[in-house]
């Protein structure tokens, strides 16, 4: 009779991850984005000293997603919210996830003083040039040139101004510890945003500052494209104007990495 | 317990950290800026946390955090602060939160000065955010008052999980008076099975004021409701002074309410039968009690440092069962008491 073998689970749903359908359309990579954090919540083993603060844009619902405690900001206030959170309670582990228009836009000045404060939080930053809940307008990240339901010539920069560059601005704040840009067009690009979150989450468990993650990403439906034609415009129109890589990395951080 | 004497603004502060507040949030503005520094140099000898935020719109999301995880928190402003905390009050209110927020109020609208007012009292009770909600506002006229109700504020706001506000103006800020202080105590923190506070060993919290399905938006509407009746029903407050043979009832509270005291010790002696109701609790409104103090009297006088914005609940509770008569200053005045007492003369004059 051959011998039975213990089955090896290669791949499963993350304990931190719901078991529910999302309500993303097709091709969105918040869902993706969504399940890396899981992925890395499991691993570090911190689903119960989590708590995770929800934004108003597509993602609004992440706490329907993501298996740990969650508020709920106002549009663009999460930062302040998750300040108010760390401050009572140091122990846990305190992430936001924006949007560009909650973060870059109305939100703008609690995360760049958060930001200064080098409050020991986390953010998640979703970047997909564009206002995806309201239906596709400018967001503050969209490109030149950029089609957007209020740019319907594209964005011209002298009426509507120049795109910001959230890491390159941030990097400059003294209480900023960690502050990277990742992209999740492909899996080798997916490994490496795990990787920048995973440290993000350890900067703030070790007290080192204020850690933020960019994630260059897609809007399918408002860019009006595929799945697919998605990643190839995200790749060949926004990585050139939203470089990925390490903004800042404080020796902090580097020595922390390297204890890992 | 001895006396010490103290500046409002500084009572505040010290009132709430004896209430057992856990975590201050502020931005200055003046008439109010001493709470906030006299809250940078204490809570944190205590432990406790403290944020000179970045605006009004931080301070009031940094509390919402801060409540959120089940800490007593507060945050203090003056009225242009108190505008832009509107949005985060809203969310607050629906999320079902305590949390306490004092407005020393000035003159207004705009930038406007930073002498004594009350025109932000149809903003703090009728909601001043977006939506059905009904906060609780306690309106203090002494100093010794304005400790009693910022611990009071604390436990109303724990009980019903709402945002309470106390109104105090330039008036009561910046004077001295002496009070009484309670012990301090280390903050307890009461079982809050809702907090978030990491999902260790039951299931996860989420506190969120979305609902995207209006049948379920209309349960948490319904059950906000509910909250705010059993609030209507437990907690008016309010005191009568020298009401029980009033021809003229006063109705006036805070600071111009104790002007009203001072103008009826002069205005007695001249043989005028004058009384005042003052309104604690400015909402829930104290409306049974005052239409029957109103009942007892020939006419009403409404005094307030504003146009007239609590004369519409007078009306509400009076109706036209008594004539209602108005006297107002604007923009940061102050009325002195024989200006009241002038008024007293001319309303009854009317008769
Ligand atoms: C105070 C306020 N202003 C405006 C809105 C409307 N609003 C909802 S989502 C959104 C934009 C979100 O865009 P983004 O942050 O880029 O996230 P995405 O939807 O693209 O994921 C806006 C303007 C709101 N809910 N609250
Ligand atoms: S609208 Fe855009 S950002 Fe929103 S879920 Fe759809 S694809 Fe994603």
């Amino acid at each position: 009779m051959a011998e039975v073998k213990e089955e090896k689970i290669v791949f499963q749903r993350p304990k931190a991850l719901c078991d529910v359908v999302t309500h993303y359309c097709p091709g969105c990579l918040h869902g993706v984005v969504h399940r890396v954090i899981a992925e890395v919540i499991d691993e570090l083993g911190i689903q119960e000293i989590t708590v995770g603060i929800a934004p108003v844009g597509c993602s609004v619902l992440a706490y329907n997603y993501i298996a740990t405690d969650f508020a709920e900001a106002a549009h663009g206030r999460a930062p302040a919210m998750a300040t108010g959170m760390k401050r009572v309670h140091p122990e846990l582990v305190v992430f936001t996830y924006q949007g560009d228009g909650d973060l870059a836009a109305i939100g703008t000045n609690e995360l760049i003083h958060a930001a200064t404060r080098g409050e020991n939080i986390t953010t998640i930053f979703i970047n997909n040039a564009i206002y995806g809940m309201t239906g596709g307008q400018m967001a503050p990240t969209t490109l030149p040139g950029q089609v957007t339901t209020s740019t319907p010539r594209g964005r011209d920069t002298k009426l509507a101004g120049f795109p910001v560059r959230v890491c390159e601005l941030v990097s400059t704040l003294e209480g900023a510890a960690y502050i990277v840009r990742r992209s999740a067009y492909n899996p080798s690009e997916i490994r490496k945003l795990k990787a920048a979150i995973k440290t993000a989450f350890q900067v703030q468990m070790a007290g080192l500052g204020y850690s933020l993650v960019e994630v260059v990403s897609n809007c399918p439906t408002n860019w009006g494209m595929t799945p697919l034609e998605s990643l190839k415009w995200l790749q060949e129109n926004m990585l050139a104007y939203y470089p990925l890589g390490d903004y800042k990395v404080k020796d902090s951080v580097k020595e922390l990495m390297a204890k890992k | 317990m001895a006396k010490v004497l103290m500046k409002g603004n500084e009572a505040i502060a010290e009132a709430a950290i004896r209430a057992g507040c856990e975590a201050y949030f502020g931005y200055p503005i003046t008439p109010q800026t001493e709470v906030l520094e006299y809250m940078s140099a204490r809570m944190p000898e205590l432990g406790r946390a403290f944020v000179q935020a970045e605006s009004e719109l931080a301070a009031v999301n940094m509390l919402y955090g801060a409540a959120c995880t089940g800490a007593r928190a507060m945050t203090t402003t003056s009225s242009p602060g108190f505008s832009l905390m509107q949005e985060g009050l809203s969310y607050i209110a629906c999320s079902e939160v305590p949390a306490v927020v004092v407005n020393v109020m000035r003159g207004g609208p705009g930038l406007g000065n930073i002498q004594p007012s009350q025109a932000d009292y149809l903003q703090m009770t009728k909601g001043g955010g977006h939506g059905d909600y009904s906060p609780i506002v306690l309106a203090p006229s002494t100093v010794q008052e304005t400790v009693n109700l910022v611990i009071l504020a604390f436990d109303l706001a724990d009980k019903y999980r709402q945002p309470v506000y106390v109104i105090a103006d330039g008036m009561i800020g910046q004077m001295m008076e002496p009070v009484e202080l309670p012990e301090l105590k280390p903050p307890q923190r009461p079982e809050r099975p809702w907090a978030l506070t990491g999902a260790k060993g039951r299931p996860r919290n989420i506190i969120t004021s979305l609902q995207l399905d209006p049948p379920t938006l209309e349960k948490v509407n319904l059950r906000l409701q509910e909250i705010y009746r059993r609030i209507r029903e437990n907690e008016q407050r309010h005191e009568e002074y020298m009401t029980d043979d009033a021809d003229l009832l006063v109705v006036a509270y805070g600071t111009a309410a104790r002007i009203v005291k001072t103008a009826i010790s002069k205005a007695r002696p001249q043989g005028l039968k004058v009384g005042l109701f003052r309104p604690i609790t400015v909402n829930p409104y104290p409306y049974d009690a005052l239409r029957k103090a109103a009942d007892r009297a020939q006419r009403v006088l409404v005094v307030e440092l504003s146009a007239g914005q609590m004369l519409e609940d007078v009306r509400l509770a009076v109706m036209d069962r008594r004539p209602i008569h108005f006297f107002g200053k604007m923009g940061g005045v102050v009325p002195m008491p024989e200006d009241i007492v002038d008024a007293m003369n001319k309303v009854m004059a009317e008769a």
